[in-house]
């Protein structure tokens, strides 16, 4: 048998080469900021869609709320740095501090509420809702006294580059965290409802946090955010090596998760719910897994789309924008992490990037004709999206190779330990050419 | 005793209790679905439960996997008590089913739908599955193993990359009897395992089910309408008609009770005998 190269080096390879040139187009000043801007944009849009593959193509659970969760990454990171540059540590400590003692006090509340049959799920929403506020308070009150001037001392410490680049690697750990707190407090509720139902409830999240984000100086204690004017000042920390190392760790995560036993169960809610269930597979918990997950990934590019752009408005993340992510989704093929990948950027390469360019001046607004007209032809050949259920070697669900693994053509043969009875019911033998290994 | 027959052999009657129902009632809105339902079952017995369309034979199964609540009564596996638990919890305590209608993961693998199965007792969490740990590959490959062993055994072996959907009828009845069985249970319920399929069909299918049933230790309850298959291989039975028992005990005795053949066997079971 010929000698094939590991799907996994070559996916890194190739990884690595995309990030060497790019790094190199951006040093020699090749890619002037506009096409800089426009390949970030697209790896966090990606971002934001990988997670919506994840809940909605592989888990079934139709989401709008991937803006929100979005947003709530990029405000949460945003104001950390913001405050961290100002000389205030206090968002730093609130949202690392709060976000480890929430999970802590989950995990004590989870342990708690085991004790118990038939607890509804109001009642388990109320013990975690108590419990997330509990912890934040106690940030905001305790925490932020006693740890805000040990972070500043610590972190005083390093060159103001070193520990700027921390204080970003934290920021956008927080505001991933905060998206994942959220989702898992919303997700609670919500995705008890059946799958068209949450679609809505979860649109209706977006909208909440946008009318939020709209009166974040006068509802919500945060002057800086400067509401429906939009928040300025944020510093402009994203960098090639930051946008590619979060692509890279959200679809390492998510292949790797999908791969596993828990991935397993995650498709098979989407496949049959009930049959699920009475698989043995706690759908409940698999479904709020995989919501929480998906929007740790929006979180994430939330933080990096935030430092990027230096400036973020509620207006871009309005319930119109979120659809953004499912038409991506849905345009490059559910259940395909390679069609999100490559969709999403393409996505924004053709809204943002060539039409922007290329149509005639004056005609610029003509592209939202473009795209939706793009989309009804998809929709009319291609159905099943560009890719269909395509994925890359790596990214496939490897199955695992058969016992007999020494020629390429075996006789199955029948089982050993099937009584004389049984001769009927077994298959006859049957010789099968095994020539490569098929995958869904 | 209650849920049982009378007159069975004391050496089956010393056997430990694996499943009992007692006095389990369920209502639909208004409509009484099943009434004061008794079922007493023992390690390693095979028994039956038959019934008219609607008699609430289904039902029962549901309210046992816990996919509803029973309304009154006591549902109890090895003394736990199962009414109001959730339906996963009840499978991972040892107790699987199939569906009257196929239900298997249709575009899945035939190696995954096994494999989802055994989610429960995968011996590995979130982090290993993040990380791919070496314990993660470990129970990985010992799962893959021990699922196509199920395979081999329900013949499916060479078809395990196949797409569930794809396969002819009889070997997605099949594969989800080998699914029921991944999960690692003690009693197995099958709903309607023989519907649609051809008397030779059936002839392997009763094979198949004392097979699994002394490889696999199992203590088997089935649901079923081809008489041939329950007045063979059950060894007793209980008949349900609107929701009640109307009769209990074993296949000779069933068969000739008159309350049974008026409101259910009819002539076939002139035919059988």
């Amino acid at each position: 048998m010929r000698q094939r190269m590991k799907p996994s080096i070559t996916f890194l390879g190739v990884g690595l080469l995309i990030f060497v040139v790019i790094q190199a187009l951006l040093s020699f000043g090749l890619l002037n900021n506009y096409w800089r801007g426009i390949i970030y944009w697209g790896a966090a849009i990606t971002m934001v869609s990988l997670g919506l593959n994840l809940i909605y193509g592989f888990n079934g659970q139709f989401s709008l709320g991937q803006y929100g969760f979005y947003a709530i990454g990029a405000y949460g990171s945003a104001d950390v740095t913001y405050r961290w540059v100002r000389g205030d540590p206090s968002a730093l400590v609130v949202v690392l501090a709060g976000s480890l003692l929430v999970l802590g006090l989950y995990a004590l509340v989870s342990a708690f509420l085991r004790r118990f049959y038939g607890v509804t799920v109001m009642a388990r929403f109320t013990f975690f809702l108590l419990a997330t506020i509990l912890a934040f308070a106690i940030a905001v009150i305790v925490l932020v006294p006693v740890l805000g001037p040990v972070f500043t001392a610590v972190l005083g410490v390093l060159p103001t580059v070193a520990s700027n680049q921390i204080v970003f690697l934290l920021a956008l750990l927080g505001g991933a965290a905060l998206a994942g707190i959220a989702s898992f407090l919303f997700g609670i509720p919500v995705l008890e409802l059946g799958s068209d139902y949450f679609g809505i409830a979860t649109l209706g999240f977006t909208i909440i946090i946008k009318v939020l984000l709209d009166n974040t100086d006068t509802i919500l204690p945060f002057p800086e955010m400067k509401g429906a004017r939009g928040m300025i000042g944020i510093p402009q920390w994203t960098t090639w090596p930051w946008v590619f190392g979060s692509l890279l760790l959200v679809v390492l995560v998510m292949r790797n998760v999908l791969h596993s036993s828990v991935g397993r169960a995650i498709v098979s809610v989407r496949e049959d719910e009930r049959a699920a269930e009475l698989v043995g597979v706690d759908v409940t918990n698999t479904k709020i897994l995989a919501f929480v997950l998906g929007s740790i990934f929006a979180g994430l590019a939330g933080g990096i789309r935030a430092h990027d752009l230096a400036f973020l408005h509620p207006q871009s993340f309005n319930f119109i924008q979120s659809f953004n992510p499912l038409i991506i989704v849905v345009f490059g093929g559910l259940a395909s992490m390679t069609g999100t990948l490559i969709t999403g950027f393409f996505w924004i390469f053709l809204l943002e990037g060539f039409l922007r360019l290329f149509l005639p001046t004056g005609f610029e607004t003509w592209r939202l004709v473009v795209y939706p007209l793009i989309l009804l032809l998809m929709m009319l050949l291609r159905p099943e999206g560009v890719f269909g259920r395509y994925e890359l070697p790596f990214l496939r669900r490897e199955m695992p190779p058969l016992p007999e693994k020494d020629s390429t053509t075996v006789v199955v043969d029948t089982p050993q330990v099937a009584p004389e009875s049984l001769t009927s019911l077994r298959m006859s033998p049957q010789v099968v050419e095994i020539t490569q290994e098929k995958t869904v | 005793m209650k849920g049982r027959p009378d007159g069975m052999a004391p050496e089956i009657e010393a056997r430990p209790l694996l499943l009992e129902m007692e006095g389990v009632t369920h209502f639909f809105g208004n409509l009484r679905a099943v009434h004061n339902f008794d079922l007493a079952l023992r390690h390693g017995e095979l028994i039956g439960l038959i019934g008219p369309n609607g008699a609430g034979k289904t039902t029962v199964f549901n309210l046992i996997t816990g996919v509803y609540r029973a309304s009154q009564g006591d549902i109890r596996y090895k003394d736990a008590a199962l009414v109001g638990l959730p339906s996963y919890e009840i499978i991972q305590m040892g107790i699987a089913r199939t569906f009257q209608n196929i239900r298997l993961f249709a575009n899945l693998t035939v190696l995954d739908n096994v494999r989802t199965a055994y989610h429960p007792h995968a011996g590995y969490g979130l982090v290993d599955s993040v990380f791919h740990t070496k314990r993660f590959r470990e129970k990985e490959a010992e799962m893959a193993a021990q699922a196509q062993e199920f395979l081999e055994i329900f013949g499916l072996g060479a078809r395990r990359n196949d797409i569930a959907g794809s396969l002819p009828y009889g070997l997605q009845r099949r594969l989800e009897i080998a699914r029921a069985l991944a999960a690692y249970p003690r009693v197995l319920i099958l709903d309607e395992p023989a519907a649609g399929m051809n008397p030779q069909e059936i002839d392997e299918l009763m094979d198949l089910i004392h097979f699994i049933r002394d490889r696999f230790d199992l203590t088997i309850l089935l649901v079923e309408h081809r008489m041939r298959l329950v007045m063979n291989i059950c060894e007793w039975i209980t008949v349900m008609d609107f929701g009640e028992i109307i009769a209990r005990g074993f296949p000779a005795d069933v068969r000739n009770d008159p309350h049974v053949v008026e409101a259910y066997l009819g002539r076939q079971a002139v035919d059988v005998r």
